[in-house]
């Protein structure tokens, strides 16, 4: 029965449809039962050394290299083909961009598992999963950086459509998928695998507050009515702050006067 | 529903309702989160209690339960509020006491009974075969048997056991004590009955029936200031902190406020907005100090030097170059300054002598009660010597005269303060005066001043009724030479200028003290300025920096001295506030009948701690001080140079201080004998007594007959905290493991004692039992024997009172006790209830005999004019009189537990009271039997009040005691109306139908009521004030001239050169010896540094510093404090470990090097236990050890005086005081830092075999 199995579905077919379901479904049970723990569980207030060089460079790495991913592997090749961008330039932005991004979270990153790990406060503060997911997404930084090498190999972009088909089939439930991604490099099967555990291991985490990055902004900028008010910390002169004051009591909206007036 | 399909509101109407012109919006958004908000604020209830720990702090605070368990605690702020203009008490807390509620789950609390594996396994296998007593005398019996568990104390080893069988064991040690060598062998420890006063009446008053010995503790603790007896009669009473409030200038001498006292603090940063000006005088950089407008940092240990130059100024400038009106008048009326004092003869010089008495002169002055007890002065309306109103002997055996009133023999007088002017004076003589400033040793300035400084005084001859004529001087004239001051009489050793280098000049201070002489004067002038403007509001807040010296008597007379000259006593917003220690448990009275159970028999066992332990812990064999180290220069003729502890024996031989075991003989065996013989028991003892057929314990304290052998400790960490000599007690009393590296005076070849008898081999484990009962595993609790698991403070009823506001507030049980614990008053009951199943073993009914010292507040005061000892033959043994007197007392052991839980008849046959007076209260009474309910059961309690539980032993005290019952304080002040003739009762009339139960103050803190036994009032017009009574009411102060007596005439006082106050620099205790000191030897980096235990922030006395959320703050284990020149010079850093040691002992912690301390001194913050993060000792091998291992208690001779009027014993009043800052220590880093984590000897399995 087992004479033709092959680990590659096990990986390439199955375990996306897996990862993406505990990713889900796992998300919105946490997001239900246990809404006090959705959190990004910041250690800034124990220590910022480290932590201000570290988390920039990590994030604006990291969300340059989640975009470049996310439209790159999931526009349809047919509007490449409409839009006319040719296969090779857009392998080779992938390379331009990605890659001294993807070298900017890997520093980031590095700096933020060193400091997790060496500072006492930080370490003991520290739950499993926190080191878990800051090791195994170094790991897939650094798998994802040396695939380049390969990718360097075949500019043409021909591995990258293959990739871009794999992850349609799978969005679109073509059960046979996994075959276009049998005879790549084993680098990419590492990146991929890395990838689905990460995505598997996602509801587990603090990487949950990457759902409320994403929502937050959406809410405040279409749907929240309400106001923000945002304090500066930069200094401005009196004389300035005076002026600034009187301009905003010069057109105050509703015009109605109170009642004890 | 759910969270996420409420987010996903995409498709519902943003059309919102909108208002205020559209400035706001009501959305529909979800706001069930909110509820998590408002459920973290609801609780199954909130219930009243407070932290029953030492600390005057006293805060109600609510207790806050869910799901039957304590969750946290916050602030109560219904204090009733204070009078207007007036910042309220409320709220009052701080971090300690916040963070308590750890202590109730954590995993230090004792959950069961814990009893030695050792001594389970013996009792379990005598029990097999034996009766409780029995079983109890073959392990004592068996010398291997008992050294199997007391050489193991505080090496764990403990088995988990029933309550059943644990008071089994306890009740037949005490059985078994009593009968073999009598009741008073066991011994009971617990302070401060104030912060929970019905647990310490629990223990206290099942020793009280057994016979048992009650240990005091203000007096141990050294919180007890002796000046405060000595100067007004008084143990200590202070103003209110809210009193702070109406000072016009606040020096802060030696406390912390900010730091000790946090909740009242803010008292103290409010007076400073209403313009009071602040001196802090504190030798390092303490919170308090950034409080004070001026700081004054003099060198420890120096402060009666600083004192004595402000009180040269005040002297010179509102005494004598000018007179200060109100400061004359307040002298002449409320202190002893016109009294007359003796000038005696000796060698050719003059020194001053005793107060001269009605007694001295023809016709007694027409005083013919008590004219030894009467002293006199110069009346300038009369121009004679006349015995005025006031003194003590009009106290006693008539009525109408005791009191303050300007008048003597019914007429008015007008007393002379000095007799400098001209006409006044028959001549001027030298008088000597001691000097001690050359006595200095080590890091203390030592001066070229002779010993005795001969000055000049206006003096005039009387004749007296032996027909001789004596040289007299008023004490006002003495006490200015005293100080030094020139008066235009010539002389050496007195000065006109501030700048001269003379005793007791700023400038001579500021060699000593190391303040500049500018800042002393301008302090002095400003603290006097102050109080003549506004009649005596100048307040001095003083504390334990100063009290624990070995000489702190000169330290406090000093200040005192200063706020008298000024008048600040009495007034409020002025005064004496001396806040050490939870001293004032304001319903008294009401108390003592409970605690020790006055309502069935007396009198009770009391003990002064110091001079037990001191004899008991063999601390007296180690003594490296001779009397003849302080002994005065202007000495009387005399024996004085012997061993401490020959005076300590002297003084109980004459019945000056209380003993404990009292006779070598058990005092059952003793009574039956004296029965046999047909004689009074009193009779009798004498009798032996001369004969030398009975002897005191006290002569022979190693003596197995008079070894102390069951210890109970409750509400208290004896071992952890407040055992000075630490390493002492280990070696003597418990015999185990210990770190004393010096010799005894045998092994030395010093000078031995000549009362004290001598053993060779000195015992080694005198207790056969220790019983410890806390809520937690404290340092006391692992090395006792047997451990009872107690309620904590949020687990029990009961009260708790403070000298720092006028509320009496519950504890009270906001929970069921966890685990298997119990309240102490269940305990103490459950003990009571098997000893009572237990002694008929072999006690019945018995006739106990109780040696009582001559006490203060009562007629024996008087006892003592001279001082005679009836050993040497200079008198005959009079019980009572020459020596303390012996009482009868009827013990029913078999009945012991129903007289526990009920009130007794002698109340209703006795009545009760307090210092002094005594009143009926047979209606308080019977109003207890309404309330409590009446005994059922047949015997000896039938028909009398219940007292089942802890809020029926509080209704007790709220019944009887005035402060919390109107009628029962109007009754007392009329009481007090008889010996003074003057009209009191005015003070309570108001209150008379007021009475306080329980249940009111557990509803809200109630203000009590005004009383006599305290001298300030509660009214809506002033505040609290100590002495205000005696300044306003005219009540005399309970002393010998019934004024503020600043001169001390004893003749002990006189020998030690305490007459008047002078500088004292603290004593050499020859700690550091080149035998010890290897580090000396050896070259390698040490410093030597001054050893100083204040008081610290993240813990309050014994009973926080394990808790792990202050550790945290902290830490996290035991530290000690350094400057950094003196680190540097020990190669040390911050956080380094270091050793602190001297002979008596080790200790470890973590050093904190701070600009803060001042160089020549190591701070070790109080009771830091070694059960948490000590690693061993390099030099003892043993763990760590405390503060407490390198000190030793070391008494002092002035403070063993009896039966002389203000110079009285009374419990936790006078007495020997453990003073323990004159201490050197040895400081290096620690090469290697040991846990010492490997398993004791006996290994684990054993224990668990004994077990089962």
């Amino acid at each position: 029965m087992f004479g033709d199995f092959d680990i590659n579905f096990v990986i390439f077919g199955v375990m996306p449809y897996v990862a993406l379901t505990i990713f889900l479904v796992g998300s919105i049970v946490r997001y239900e039962r246990d809404p006090f723990t959705w959190k990004s569980s910041s250690s800034q207030l124990l220590r910022r050394k480290q932590l201000i060089w570290g988390s920039i460079l990590f994030h604006v790495g990291i969300l340059t290299v989640f975009f470049g991913h996310l439209v790159g592997l999931f526009t349809p090749v047919w509007v490449l083909d409409a839009i006319g961008i040719p296969y090779a330039l857009k392998q080779w932005m992938a390379v331009l961009i990605g890659g001294p991004a993807g070298i900017a979270a890997l520093i980031g990153s590095t700096m933020l598992i060193h400091r997790r790990l060496v500072d006492p406060r930080i370490r003991v503060t520290s739950t499993f999963p926190d080191i878990l997911i800051m090791v195994l997404i170094w790991l897939q930084l650094a798998i994802g950086l040396l695939t380049i090498t390969q990718t360097l190999q075949h500019m043409d972009g021909s591995e990258m459509v293959r990739f871009m088909t794999w992850s349609q089939s799978v969005v679109s439930w073509n059960i046979n998928a996994w075959v276009t991604v049998v005879d790549v490099h084993w680098l990419y099967k590492l990146h991929i695998f890395l990838g689905l555990i990460i995505t598997a291991l996602f509801p587990f985490t603090r990487l949950v507050h990457i759902w409320s990055g994403f929502a937050a902004p959406f809410r405040y900028l279409l749907t929240r009515p309400g106001y923000q008010i945002v304090r500066s910390r930069r200094h401005r002169p009196l004389e300035e702050r005076r002026r600034a004051y009187d301009k905003v009591q010069a057109k105050r909206g509703p015009t109605a006067t109170t009642p004890a007036e | 529903m759910s969270h996420l399909l409420d987010r996903l509101n995409f498709f519902q109407s943003k059309e919102l309702e909108q208002f205020s012109d559209g400035w706001g919006q009501t959305t529909r958004e979800d706001r069930s989160w909110e509820d998590t908000y408002r459920n973290r604020w609801r609780h199954d209830k909130v219930v009243r209690s407070t932290h029953g720990v030492n600390c005057t702090g006293s805060c109600s605070w609510k207790i806050y339960v869910k799901s039957g368990i304590v969750t946290w605690e916050t602030q109560q702020t219904d204090y009733p509020r204070t009078r207007a203009g007036l910042p309220n008490h409320e709220p009052r807390g701080c971090a300690r006491g916040a963070s308590y509620s750890w202590y109730l789950y954590s995993a230090n609390r004792v959950k069961n009974p814990l009893i030695r594996g050792s001594l389970m396994r013996a009792w379990r296998k005598m029990r097999e075969t034996m009766t409780p007593v029995a079983a109890w005398a073959a392990i004592q019996n068996d010398p291997i048997l008992r050294a199997s568990y007391t050489k193991t104390r505080g090496k764990g080893g403990f088995v988990r056991a029933s309550w059943d069988e644990a008071t089994e064991i306890v009740a037949a040690a005490n059985a078994y004590t009593a009968k073999t060598y009598g009741p008073d062998r066991v011994f009971g420890f617990s302070p401060i009955p104030a912060m929970s006063m019905v647990s310490y009446a629990a223990g206290s008053r099942y020793l009280s029936l057994l016979g048992g010995t009650c240990m005091s503790f203000y007096d141990w603790y050294c919180d007890l200031p002796p000046a405060s007896p000595q100067t007004w009669g008084e143990q200590t009473d202070v103003p209110e902190s809210a009193d702070w409030y109406n000072a016009g200038f606040l020096m802060l001498w030696g406390s912390n406020v900010p730091q000790t006292r946090t909740p009242d603090a803010h008292f103290y940063t409010e007076v400073r907005y209403r313009g009071t000006k602040s001196a802090v005088v504190s030798p390092d950089y303490s919170e308090a100090a950034k409080f004070g407008d001026i700081w004054l940092n003099p060198q420890a240990g120096t402060d009666a030097a600083l004192a004595m130059a402000m009180g040269h100024v005040i002297l010179r400038e509102f005494h004598l170059d000018r007179q200060a009106e109100y400061f004359e008048e307040y002298a002449r009326k409320y202190t002893d300054m016109p009294m007359l004092v003796r000038l005696d003869e000796k060698d050719g010089h003059h020194v001053p002598g005793r107060m001269l008495r009605a007694d001295d002169f023809d016709g007694k002055l027409g005083e013919a009660n008590n004219p030894d007890w009467k002293t006199v002065a110069y009346d300038e309306a009369s121009g004679q010597i006349v015995a005025p109103n006031g003194s003590i002997g009009f106290r006693w055996g008539e009525e109408g005269r005791w009191n303050l009133e300007e008048k003597a023999k019914g007429a008015e007088s007008k007393l002379r303060l000095s007799q400098i002017m001209d006409g006044d004076h028959d001549e001027v003589v030298g008088v000597d005066f001691p000097y001690f400033g050359g006595a200095a040793t080590g890091d203390f300035v030592k001066c070229d001043h002779p010993e005795v400084l001969t000055r000049n005084i206006p003096a005039r001859r009387v004749k007296l009724a032996d027909g001789s004529e004596a040289l007299v001087a008023t004490v006002f004239d003495l006490f200015c030479a005293n100080y030094g001051l020139d008066r235009g009489l010539g002389g050496d050793w007195v000065s006109k200028d501030f700048n001269d280098d003379n005793p007791y000049t700023p400038a001579w201070a500021e060699k000593i003290t190391g303040v500049e002489r500018e800042k002393i004067i301008a302090v002095a002038r400003e603290f006097a300025g102050n109080a003549e403007k506004t009649h005596g509001k100048s307040m001095v807040i003083l504390g334990a920096g100063l009290n624990h010296w070995y000489h702190m008597d000169m330290n406090y007379r000093g200040i005192i001295n200063m706020l008298v000259m000024c008048g600040c006593i009495g007034q409020e917003g002025g005064g004496w506030s001396h806040y050490v220690g939870q001293e004032k448990l304001r319903p008294q009275t009401g108390w003592q009948p409970l605690a020790f159970a006055l309502d069935w028999n007396r009198p009770p066992r009391h003990m002064n701690s110091t001079s037990c332990w001191y004899a008991h812990t063999d601390q007296w064999r180690y003594e490296t001080l001779r009397a003849g180290e302080i002994l005065s220069p202007t000495a009387p003729e005399g024996d004085w140079d012997i061993s401490l502890i020959d005076y300590n024996i002297r003084a109980e031989r004459m019945g000056w201080l209380p003993s404990a075991p009292q006779l070598k003989t058990n005092p059952l065996e003793v009574s039956k004998a004296a029965k046999k013989a047909g004689k009074e028991i009193k009779d009798y003892v004498a009798e032996q007594l001369k004969a030398g057929d009975l002897e005191m314990s006290c002569q022979d304290p190693d003596a197995p007959e008079n070894w102390p052998r069951n210890l109970f400790v409750w509400r208290s960490n004896l071992l952890g905290s407040s055992g000075k000599g630490h390493e002492y007690f280990l070696k003597h009393l418990l015999g185990t493991d210990h770190g004393v590296m010096g010799k005894d005076l045998g092994e030395e070849g010093g000078v031995m004692p000549k009362e004290a008898r001598w053993h060779d081999e000195a015992p080694k484990g005198k207790l056969d039992l220790l019983v410890c009962i806390d809520f937690r595993m404290s340092t006391t609790a692992v090395y006792s024997d047997i451990v009872l698991p107690t309620a904590s403070w949020y687990e029990k009823d009961d009260l708790n009172t403070s000298d720092m506001h006028p509320f009496i507030h519950p504890l009270q049980a906001a929970v069921d006790p966890a685990y298997e614990s119990k309240s102490d008053w269940e305990i103490f009951k459950s003990i009571a209830r098997k000893f009572s199943e237990v002694a008929p073993e072999v006690l019945g009914v018995e006739t106990d005999i109780v040696q009582l010292p001559l006490l203060h507040d009562t007629a024996a005061e008087l006892a003592q004019a001279h001082v005679k000892d009836w050993k040497k033959g200079e008198c005959d043994l009079i019980p009572g009189k020459t020596a303390p007197n012996y009482i009868a007392v009827e013990r029913d052991y078999p009945n012991l537990y129903k007289k526990f839980t009920s009130v007794g008849p002698l109340l209703e046959k006795l009545g009760n009271g307090g210092k002094g007076i005594t009143w009926d209260t047979r209606t308080e009474v019977k109003h207890l039997r309404d309330l409590n309910g009446v005994v059922q059961d047949e015997g000896v309690s039938k028909g009398q009040a219940k007292l089942e539980t802890a809020i029926d032993a509080a209704e007790m005290i709220l019944m009887l005691a005035p402060e919390t019952n109107g009628e029962v304080a109007v009754k007392a002040w009329e009481e007090l109306e008889k010996p003074t003739g003057r009209h009191h009762a005015h003070l309570a009339e108001g209150a008379h139908h007021t009475k306080i139960r329980f249940r009111d103050i557990a509803a809200q803190p109630r203000k009590i009521i005004s009383s006599p036994t305290w001298s300030g009032i509660e009214s809506e017009e002033v505040c609290y004030n100590a002495g205000y009574t005696n300044v306003h009411e005219l009540i005399p102060w309970r002393t010998l001239t019934g004024r503020q007596q600043l001169y001390q005439d004893h003749e002990w006082m006189r020998a030690f050169g305490e007459g008047f106050v002078s500088y004292r620099p603290p004593v050499d205790l020859k700690t550091i010896t080149a035998a010890v000191n290897n580090d000396a030897a050896e070259g390698s980096p040490h410093v030597v540094l001054n050893f100083i235990t204040p008081h610290q922030k993240w813990g309050i006395h014994s009973t926080y510093t394990d808790n792990l959320l202050m550790l945290t703050l902290n830490r996290g284990g035991p530290v000690v404090w350094m400057s950094e020149v003196d680190a540097a010079k020990a190669g040390l850093v911050d956080n380094d470990w270091v050793e602190a040691y001297n002979i008596n002992g080790a200790l470890t912690a973590r050093v904190v090097v701070s600009q803060r301390i001042k160089q020549g001194t190591l701070f070790m913050y109080h009771a830091q236990e070694k059960i948490v993060n000590t690693p061993g000792s390099e030099k003892t091998g043993n763990r760590g050890g405390i503060h407490n291992s390198v000190t030793r208690a070391t008494l002092k001779p002035t403070h063993m005086i009896g039966g002389y009027a203000q110079l009285s014993y009374g419990f936790n009043y006078y007495g020997t005081v453990g003073s323990n800052r004159d201490e050197f220590v040895i400081v290096r880093k620690m090469k290697k830092i040991d846990w010492l984590d490997k398993p004791a000897s006996r290994s684990a399995t054993q224990n668990v075999e004994a077990a089962e």
